[in-house]
């Protein structure tokens, strides 16, 4: 699946997209997010307070506990600040 | 609708004469426009740059303007938001909602901005005179997106 990342999470990860296989057990956005973190030191900054990054599959809005299965693109993103 | 997202500027009254045409029954124009300040918070802002996530931007923005339509009798709605660097000054987000009356209008254009602020995929990286850093999304703009949830239809008379 592809991840996107967003503002400073993009600054921390290092990396604007990326594709990734995620184990088996991953089945939450909550725990792609763990996983990720799991990775090396940048994820793990980028995912250090995971409480307040929010996330998207398939380009709309998803809770921690949306399961991830059959998504093509999931996005990694900071609170919003526009308009 | 239209909902544009640019790195160019707008001309907010070439928006609103577009929207409107050549119709004779609309009563009430809002439009909202949304500027680069100077400072926020006390401290001085030099520029700012606006990332946006493409394709989820324009998708969540139009999904906020069918609701908008939804709620209340809209005659024609605009919203355009830029990305790229601004600095004092510079337009940043503009919101036309039409209707035969104001109350519905102003509500709407409201309701869009509360829900633009929150809920669009933009984030702001503030210049300061020495360093750069991401702004803090602020709690006052979920409460003002939130009392919309509640409301429902607010306002307005629907003849």
């Amino acid at each position: 699946m592809k991840i996107l990342y967003f503002a400073w999470v993009r600054e921390r990860v290092g990396k604007a997209e990326e594709t990734v296989e995620p184990p088996a057990g991953v089945a939450t956005v909550a725990d792609l997010m763990e996983w990720l973190a799991g990775r090396d030191e940048a994820y793990a900054y980028a995912f250090e307070n995971r409480r307040v990054i929010r996330a998207a599959l398939d380009q709309t809005h998803a809770r921690p506990e949306a399961a991830i299965a059959g998504a093509r693109e999931i996005a990694f993103f900071p609170p919003m600040t526009g308009g | 609708m239209t909902v544009r997202i640019q790195r160019e500027p707008f001309d907010p009254a070439a928006e609103v004469k577009a929207l409107i045409g050549r119709r004779t029954d609309i009563g009430a124009v809002v439009t909202f426009t949304g500027i680069c300040r100077g400072a926020d918070d006390g401290k001085p802002v030099a520029a700012m740059t606006l990332e946006h996530y493409p394709g989820m931007a324009e998708a969540e923005i139009e999904r906020h303007v069918v609701e908008a339509q939804a709620r209340w009798p809209l005659m024609g709605v605009t919203v355009i938001h830029r990305h790229g660097r601004m600095v004092p000054g510079d337009d940043i987000v503009l919101v036309v909602t039409m209707s035969s009356h104001r109350g519905d209008a102003f509500a709407a254009a409201e309701f869009l901005m509360d829900y633009l602020k929150t809920r669009a995929p933009f984030w702001k990286k503030e210049e300061g005179p020495e360093e750069a850093g991401w702004v803090t999304a602020k709690a006052d703009d979920d409460a003002a997106a939130a009392r919309w949830a509640a409301a429902g239809t607010a306002t307005g008379s629907q003849d």
